[in-house]
């Protein structure tokens, strides 16, 4: 008779903020992709709002240009009821100079609770949150970590896969500069993965600390190696101006190489999913064919943003610790 | 802390039994009939009222779970939210007749957190509160329509409810001491 849905349910959320997936545990990240699950039928609803979060004040606030996450973070936080303040870099004191501290400062008296911020520096939201008493969470730094996109890709994983212990999951594409393949990465490592992660040598790092150790990540040049078998693969964007830096060297070449294809795709396991985190650029990464065909999970993963940054509103609403 | 049990798995059986016969009557038959379990422990008890009314009038009552995590009014103020599951409805509740189902009663405000949960779906046409334990010191004017039994209570005690399907067994138990109530 155990039903899973009706046990007692022990978790609970003891940071202050959220920075990268690299510290958090199984247990944290099941809390957040169950609470996303409830996020998920909440967003199903004929009135799909709630008002939770009322009295809650979510400030987003975005040094570098961003579509979905800014977005979809709006949208979680209106859909629990918090109020939203939307600032970018351009059109606020930052263009007059004001500090990252002064204006998180700022902002903490004007009285946000939550903070989401993105910046060009990787650690600026570590920055900010030791500067501040208002909660934050990090909303993609530098080349460093974008943590609730890993989150809603292990979310959108498990649900069509469950369980990822032992999984296949293969990243491709710039490795080197991507906080998503890095966020993606210690979020399926604690939860069991098996990631490998491919691209160009120039583009792959040469060491992982820690990650390898643990025996569950590799690194290789050889996609057509790596597909084989696969469960899921995730085409990362490919900046056209790394060609100008000379490390890739020639955009035909990395797609002969490294385009996500319906010929490549046959190799992995039947029924794998096709993932990428966005803006996407077909035709390069990913061929136009497999972004829209039956594998692709692109337009889900969009969706569940949305229920998983939710969950992290939801979680990190209460009073710090 | 000292534990006495107040009531066993047949205390228990029959409260459940006698709730399906009130329900019943009070809806006059099972049309329009939607029940709706609490999350934890208010889901097996909606389902074993939907098994005794299956027994007794040989139609199917459709069960549906309620999780009032979102609708709690203390959220700012705790550290920690409390852990949030997936509701569900088994039918559109507009002009049902919707009992809730829950398995203590005690300040209200769970009922009342249930009752703005449950119209966020639609607009049933009657709500009805069946608990298993009215422990008394409401804080909101609720009242409940149907009760397994009232026990009288010290605001520092606690009654803890566990049923088979989620605990492994049937009992309802009060521990004295001065806990914090959950």
């Amino acid at each position: 008779m155990a039903d899973e849905t009706i046990s007692p349910d022990a978790g609970s959320w003891r940071r202050k903020d959220l920075l990268d997936t690299d510290t958090l545990s199984r247990e944290e990240i099941a809390l957040v992709l169950k609470t996303a699950e409830a996020m998920a039928e909440v967003r199903s609803r004929p009135m799909p709002k709630v008002a939770t979060l009322r009295g809650i004040t979510v400030v987003t606030l975005f040094y570098e240009q961003s579509t979905r996450t800014r977005a979809s973070f709006e949208v979680a936080g209106k859909a629990m009821g918090a109020d939203v303040v939307n600032l970018t870099a351009s059109g606020s004191s930052v263009e007059k100079g004001e500090s990252l501290v002064d204006t998180v400062r700022t902002l903490e008296a004007i009285g946000a609770d939550i903070i989401v911020m993105r910046h060009s520096k990787s650690g600026a939201p570590a920055l900010a949150a030791r500067t501040t008493k208002a909660r934050v969470v990090n909303g993609g730094d530098g080349q460093h970590a974008h943590p609730t996109q890993a989150l809603l890709d292990v979310f959108t994983m498990q649900q069509h896969l469950g369980d990822l212990a032992g999984k296949r999951v293969v990243i491709v594409g710039d490795i080197l500069h991507s906080r998503v393949a890095r966020s993606n990465l210690w979020a399926l490592m604690a939860l069991g993965a098996d990631v490998t992660l491919t691209g160009p040598a120039t583009l792959l790092p040469q060491t992982l600390v820690g990650a390898s150790e643990a025996g569950r990540c590799r690194t290789t040049t050889d996609f057509d190696a790596a597909i084989e078998g696969a469960d899921v693969v995730m085409a990362l964007r490919i900046q056209k101006e790394r060609q100008a830096t000379g490390l890739i060297p020639s955009l035909r070449d990395y797609i002969r190489g490294y385009q996500l294809n319906e010929t490549r795709l046959a190799r992995a396991k039947p029924g794998a999913l096709v993932m990428h985190p966005g803006p996407k650029n077909e035709g390069i990464e990913v061929a136009p064919s497999v972004a829209a065909g039956a594998a692709s999970v692109i337009d889900e993963q969009v969706a569940n943003g949305v229920a998983v940054r939710m969950a992290v509103l939801y979680l990190m609403a209460g009073r710090a610790a | 802390m000292s534990r006495k049990q107040l009531l066993g798995p047949d205390d228990i059986g029959r409260s459940i039994r006698r709730i399906a016969h009130e329900i019943i009557e009070n809806n006059r038959g099972t049309d329009g009939l939607l029940l709706v379990g609490l999350l934890t422990r208010g889901v097996p008890l909606a389902e074993r009222l939907g098994t005794a009314i299956k027994e007794f009038e040989g139609v199917d009552v459709p069960v549906g779970r309620l999780d009032i995590g979102l609708y709690r009014d203390d959220i700012a103020r705790r550290i920690n939210p409390t852990p949030i599951r997936p509701s569900a409805m088994p039918r559109d509740i507009d002009g049902a007749t919707v009992v809730l189902v829950d398995d203590v009663l005690f300040t209200g405000r769970s009922a009342r957190a249930a009752m703005e949960a449950l119209l966020d779906f639609g607009r049933p046409r009657r709500v009805r509160l069946a608990v298993l334990i009215d422990r008394g010191h409401r804080e909101l004017p609720i009242s409940p329509d149907f009760v397994g039994k009232n026990i009288p209570t010290g605001r520092g005690e606690t009654v803890r409810v566990r049923l088979q399907e989620p605990d492994g067994e049937d009992g309802v138990y009060i521990d004295s001491e001065e806990t914090v109530d959950g």
